[in-house]
């Protein structure tokens, strides 16, 4: 992959490796009293990928197919059962509060919804300046105050000091999530998850928060992962997509190579079934029956197969790995399909 | 004669302090059995306010002027009590988060059919043998019938809640963003089913949506709502290839495609408030093709091709938006 370290290191940003994690399934009484075994969700069930700095990937997928929990896995908020998460090549997997508090720093969060992401009675320059103070970064209220500013003025809300003593409800959606993602920079973050950082938004404004996005991860070397549904944007603002489905990566690669030449037959109906602008381009959507199947319990062989509109007898019993398929145009797409 | 003819539609509503929020302004749009109509714009625009206009479902605090006829019949006549005998039977909505709204405890059987018995449609067994048909209409087995809400997924229950919709047999159907919390195969599911349904049952269709790809696959045509007014309405091959206002043109600037090379750009500014008359364009603060004479004269909605009109004082001047 792309992935380089500081200068010459040849380290990425971040590394994720076999990561796998669970949820346990609430039993009833009488399962209980029955002794049934407990049962699992198995949001995430080892995937790997790599980061660069500088670099935007999204994670896409439909809900329940884990791009979410992948996040909360590599913000320390859900404890991996098996796997490595390598930020800047130090694992932090399944650190203790004590040893994640310092590393919360460099690792940001970007949530769906400006609306319930910040405190209503804190004011714009309360909200950027908590995580300061948690930190312990700007000595003097002074100098709090001029790094407030230019985060606030990097997330496109110049000029600041008409912002600073505003609270959420003066503000529009937009404005609300340019100032959780300058709380998110005021701390420099190495790294940035956003999950479906502009679903809850207008559409007159979402263009101007992912160019945003695109901007910050462009002139410095922060990375961005953006967790959405939405294809189209991410297509139009990632350097690769990745594809989950039922806590595996089915398929990933260079945005442009995902889009215009999918191999799995899941991302293929995925984008089948994306609304085109143009009405001239009605194509055919290729519609799965059904909905995504319960992680409680993963079909046998590829996860897919009970939904997959090609498949074979073998695809019931083996579970076919990431690859590079046969019609690949870039020598890093891979795809997880016994058939490409 | 259309179906459903919405002409000169006002909805003001009274603010607590004595003031008056405009939220639709003259409104007029019509359509056809068995056509799909997309209603489309930022939140705010007036979108919802309108159709539940139509559904004489507005608050209290909500007073109408305008008309509103079903196959002729002006059902708003006496204010919005006169929709009453023509709701959900002439006319039926999908609400906007309705697969959340169905009740939890009652089988969704048993709530289909209820609106039948009150509307005097259909009763006893009469009304559960409709409802069965009207599950399997949308895409669930009959069987279904006796399950609870929370046992159906969310494409399940939004299936059920057009089910309910359909009950009375309804020539109109409004739904107020259908899709908006659904996965997007599911969405395509839903989607499909609507069309579907228009087609088979003639059922005039209007779509609510801020989501103009999803209108641009399922409608024929379209009006762009801005500040309670329509500001264009056409063809949606009209809107998408030759947009005559800016902001039909800008909305859809600001909507990434999948195979879209062109930048994406956001459409600076916010839409105006509603609670104060102002002369001039309500766009024109926003607008990148500003005139001289958009800040003191407002632009009347008027014909630029051939069914499709919109309000913009650079059609005079000559061009496109």
């Amino acid at each position: 992959m792309t992935g380089t370290g500081p200068v010459g290191t040849g380290v990425p940003l971040l590394e994720v490796d076999d990561l796998a994690a669970r949820y346990p399934v609430r039993r009833g009484l009488t399962e209980r009293l029955a002794r049934r075994p407990r049962r699992w969700v198995h949001a995430v069930d080892g995937i790997s990928f790599t980061l660069a700095r500088g670099e935007m990937m999204a994670l896409v997928g439909e809900s329940g197919c884990g791009k979410t929990t992948t996040a909360q896995t590599i913000l320390g908020m859900v404890a991996p059962v098996r796997g490595a998460i390598r930020l800047n090549g130090t694992d932090i997997a399944g650190l203790d509060e004590r040893r994640m508090r310092p590393l919360r720093r460099s690792l940001q969060m970007i949530y769906q919804d400006p609306y319930e992401s910040l405190d209503p009675r804190f004011r714009v320059r309360e909200t950027v300046e908590e995580p300061m103070l948690i930190h312990s970064i700007g000595g003097s209220r002074a100098q709090r105050q001029e790094l407030i500013v230019s985060a606030l003025e990097r997330a496109g809300l110049s000029p600041a000091r008409a912002y600073l003593d505003r609270y959420p409800h003066e503000l529009s959606g937009g404005q609300r999530q340019r100032v959780a993602i300058a709380a998110a920079l005021a701390l420099g973050p190495a790294l940035l998850l956003a999950d479906e950082p502009v679903s809850m938004l207008d559409v007159s404004v979402r263009a101007g928060v992912l160019s945003l996005l695109d901007g910050l991860r462009r002139d410095g070397d922060m990375g961005i992962l953006m967790i959405t549904h939405d294809l189209s944007t991410a297509a139009h603002f990632a350097d690769r997509i990745a594809v989950m489905y039922l806590g595996r990566i089915v398929e990933h690669g260079p945005a442009g190579d995902i889009v215009r030449n999918p191999q799995h037959p899941y991302t293929k109906a995925l984008l089948s079934v994306v609304p085109k602008r143009d009405p001239r381009q009605r194509s055919t959507p290729q519609i799965l029956t059904g909905e995504t199947p319960d992680p409680v319990d993963v079909p046998a062989g590829c996860r897919f197969h009970p939904r997959c509109p090609v498949a074979q007898d073998r695809c019931r019993s083996q579970d076919p790995g990431l690859r590079l398929p046969a019609t690949a145009a870039s020598p890093v797409h891979r795809a997880a399909c016994l058939l490409a | 004669m259309s179906l459903l003819e919405v002409d000169g539609l006002h909805v003001w509503f009274d603010l607590p302090d004595g003031g008056q929020v405009h939220a639709a302004a003259g409104v007029s749009f019509a359509l056809d059995a068995g056509e799909r109509f997309g209603l489309v714009g930022e939140s705010g625009c007036g979108k919802t306010t309108t159709i539940l206009a139509l559904m004489g479902l507005l608050p209290p605090s909500a007073s109408v002027a305008g008309e509103v006829r079903v196959a002729g019949r002006d059902i708003l006549a006496g204010g919005e009590d006169s929709v009453r005998p023509y709701r959900w039977k002439d006319i039926a909505m999908v609400f906007q988060g309705a697969m959340n709204a169905l009740n939890p405890v009652k089988k969704v059987g048993w709530q289909i059919a209820e609106p039948m018995a009150y509307h005097g449609v259909a009763a006893g067994s009469a009304a559960r043998r409709r409802a069965a048909e009207l599950l399997e209409m949308v895409g669930i087995s009959a069987s279904a019938a006796d399950r609870y809400p929370h046992e159906f997924s969310g494409g399940m229950r939004q299936r059920a809640s057009i089910a309910m919709a359909l009950a009375c047999q309804p020539k109109i159907l409004l739904a107020d963003e259908p899709t908006t919390a659904l996965d997007v195969m599911v969405q395509a599911q839903i989607l499909e089913l609507l069309t579907r349904l228009s087609a088979e049952l003639g059922l005039a269709l209007v779509l609510v949506t801020h989501d103009l790809p999803v209108v641009a696959q399922v409608c024929e045509r379209a009006a762009v709502m801005y500040a309670g007014e329509i500001v264009e309405t056409g063809p949606m091959d009209a809107l998408y290839h030759l947009p005559r206002h800016p902001y039909t043109r800008l909305l859809f600037a600001a909507t990434p495609d999948l195979y879209g090379e062109e930048e994406v750009v956001s459409i600076p500014g916010v839409p105006p408030r509603l609670d104060e008359e102002e002369a001039g364009c309500p766009f024109r603060p926003r607008c990148d093709v500003v005139l001289d004479r958009c800040a003191a004269e407002r632009p009347a909605l008027r014909l630029v091709a051939p069914g499709q009109q919109a309000a913009c004082h650079r059609n005079e001047a000559a061009g496109a938006a």
